[in-house]
């Protein structure tokens, strides 16, 4: 079955890049791939969209995805302004860096997921990385929650993409996530 | 070489260095750009040996500076989009005249105005007549495996032209795929560095090109380079071939058929926007439609035979343009129409303009196509023969 990811972050936090770190983390595994940004004219800021496709078989489908199984929200000012549920499948999941409660965020949702997954990567990426750039903690998140794939890869694939200590932290930074991640089943 | 998740772009990369590329000359401009970046830095780490990188400042002088490094016998690429593909044009004709194997990757983008950074096959289509081949790739891996065939098609002694390898902006050139690259030793022996057959830095044997053509001389050049290439559909299905039995990918088609041996209806087009469709014809089929696609993968030369064998067999044939002629209709529609007139081939063709600039084919999209065709084929008769598909209305 194939798997499709739906990243919403603004230009400047890594949106484009965590969807590719995903990817490789799930190549690593030997799993087919695709990672594309939607292709806007990017500015620092302006809500981003990015995407990633996972299969067992080479990934033909060239189009966006409108119907994710799972959403990935980098930044909670997000929900206010862009409807990050939009084509969500039935049973799909969403997951939001926020440190805002289970019920604050399902108020903001314009529809109810199977699953919601939160976690406060912002302040882990303030403490380990010492910036507000959560696209590596986030991906703790989605390891965590969806199983798609393994800390373990998410962690190779972080150090393959930045290299020497900046890896390294990173990739800690994705564990702490992975290991703070609370997944609500609704 | 094991496999990696990178861009079209990167995969138009890695094959100029895995080729061995002599010469580079380019200009930027987006969605091109991260091609000609990745050769830089393949140069700034050391990992190219003999590779002259020539910054030039625009796109008709990087032309002719691929032209002369070709002229000297170097193996020589570029890569450009659009705009600045258009601002080639002139040289494109003096590349393919002067018989010299240059190969560039565009990297299709709607021209402009209004200005847009996304797919649309007019800016490649444009070029039809320079005499340049062209290979419309699908996904990131034949972008690669498109380049190594280009220089080894296009550097056959009985082609002597430049090479168009053509991937769709983002889609193909910003999206990361599994591409499966060589090593380095198989695309040696596959490709052996260029002989070419005149050489300007052979002081021994000195001979100038682009002279002057008379009356008397031009017309018999022209047949030269149209005989030349006829022959390349030989030597593409001929280098196709030994690719597919060396490295496992075939490309002796110059169609790639896709279900359509009991098909009723074919989806026929070009490069990235196949995939989709390939995902809908598996879609389609467990519905119950019997259909099949036949991606063109060489728009020049274009495979005459071979479009005749497959309208032989269906009965009707959507063709999918991503490009328009003003005043006309469709390019791949328009010749395809055109080659099949004065056969006993006569599916019912329709042309569904789709996709320019950006605008998404999606499987619902062929699905509503499959439907509109059934009901013509059911009818007998076209409802119209240009769809404006996407129109808001």
């Amino acid at each position: 079955m194939m798997i499709e990811i739906r990243f919403h972050g603004r230009g400047g936090q890594g949106a484009v890049t965590a969807a590719n770190i995903l990817a490789e983390g799930a190549f690593l595994e030997g799993k087919y791939v695709q990672a594309f940004p939607f292709f806007g004219v990017e500015r620092r800021g302006a809500p981003v969209t990015a995407f990633t496709r996972i299969d067992e078989k080479p990934i033909r489908i060239k189009t966006q995805i409108y119907e994710p199984d799972v959403v990935v929200v980098l930044d909670p000012s997000l929900l206010d302004t862009v409807d990050v549920t939009a084509g969500l499948k039935e049973g799909g999941m969403v997951i939001v860096n926020t440190e805002k409660t289970k019920e604050e965020v399902l108020e903001k949702l314009k529809k109810k997921p199977a699953k919601l997954t939160l976690v406060d990567a912002t302040t882990i990426a303030l403490e380990i990385l010492g910036l507000p750039i959560t696209n590596t903690s986030i991906l703790g998140a989605v390891a965590k929650a969806t199983g798609i794939v393994k800390i373990e890869s998410v962690e190779e694939a972080i150090k393959e993409t930045f290299s020497g200590e900046l890896g390294e932290k990173n990739a800690k930074a994705a564990r702490e996530a992975f290991e703070k991640t609370v997944v609500y089943e609704l | 070489m094991p496999k990696k998740v990178i861009s079209g772009n990167y995969a138009a990369a890695y094959a100029t260095k895995h080729a061995r590329v002599e010469v580079v000359a380019a200009y930027p401009i987006t969605p091109q750009t991260s091609i000609i970046e990745k050769i830089a830095e393949f140069i700034a780490n050391g990992e190219v040996e003999n590779l002259e990188y020539v910054p030039v400042e625009s796109e008709h002088s990087a032309m002719a500076a691929c032209i002369g490094a070709s002229a000297t016998g170097a193996r020589t690429f570029t890569a450009t989009s659009a705009q600045g593909l258009a601002l080639m044009h002139e040289m494109l004709h003096w590349a393919a005249g002067a018989r010299l194997p240059v190969v560039m990757v565009d990297v299709n983008r709607a021209m402009a105005p209004p200005w847009s950074v996304w797919d649309d096959q007019t800016d490649s289509l444009a070029q039809r007549d320079t005499g340049w081949l062209q290979f419309y790739a699908e996904n990131n891996q034949e972008v690669y495996d498109g380049v190594l065939m280009a220089f080894k098609i296009g550097e056959h002694e009985k082609v002597n032209l430049p090479v168009m390898i053509i991937e769709s902006a983002f889609i193909l050139s910003h999206t990361y795929d599994v591409v499966d690259m060589l090593e380095q030793e198989e695309v040696d022996e596959f490709l052996p560095p260029r002989k070419p057959l005149y050489s300007l830095t052979d002081f021994d044997n000195p001979f100038s090109i682009g002279a002057l053509g008379t009356p008397a001389d031009y017309y018999e050049f022209r047949y030269k380079i149209a005989k030349a290439m006829e022959e390349a559909k030989k030597i593409i299905k001929e280098v196709g071939k030994e690719f597919g039995e060396k490295f496992g990918r075939d490309y002796s088609q110059m169609i790639e058929l896709y279900k359509t041996d009991d098909a009723d209806i074919v989806f026929m087009g070009m490069g990235s926007l196949m995939g989709t469709v390939k995902e809908a014809v598996d879609i389609l089929r467990s519905e119950g439609y019997k259909v099949g696609a036949a991606k063109v993968r060489w728009f020049r030369p274009f495979p005459r035979e071979e479009l005749y064998e497959l309208a032989k067999s269906v009965q009707g044939i959507a063709v999918l343009d991503r490009n328009f002629s003003f005043g006309q209709e469709g390019i791949l529609f328009n010749e395809a129409k055109g080659i099949l007139y004065n056969t006993d081939a006569k599916p019912i063709m329709k042309n569904y303009i789709v996709g320019l600039g950006g605008r998404d084919l999606t499987v619902n999209d062929v699905r509503k196509i499959a439907n509109n065709m059934k009901k013509i084929i059911e009818k007998g008769e076209l409802d119209k023969e240009i769809d404006w598909y996407h129109l808001k209305r």
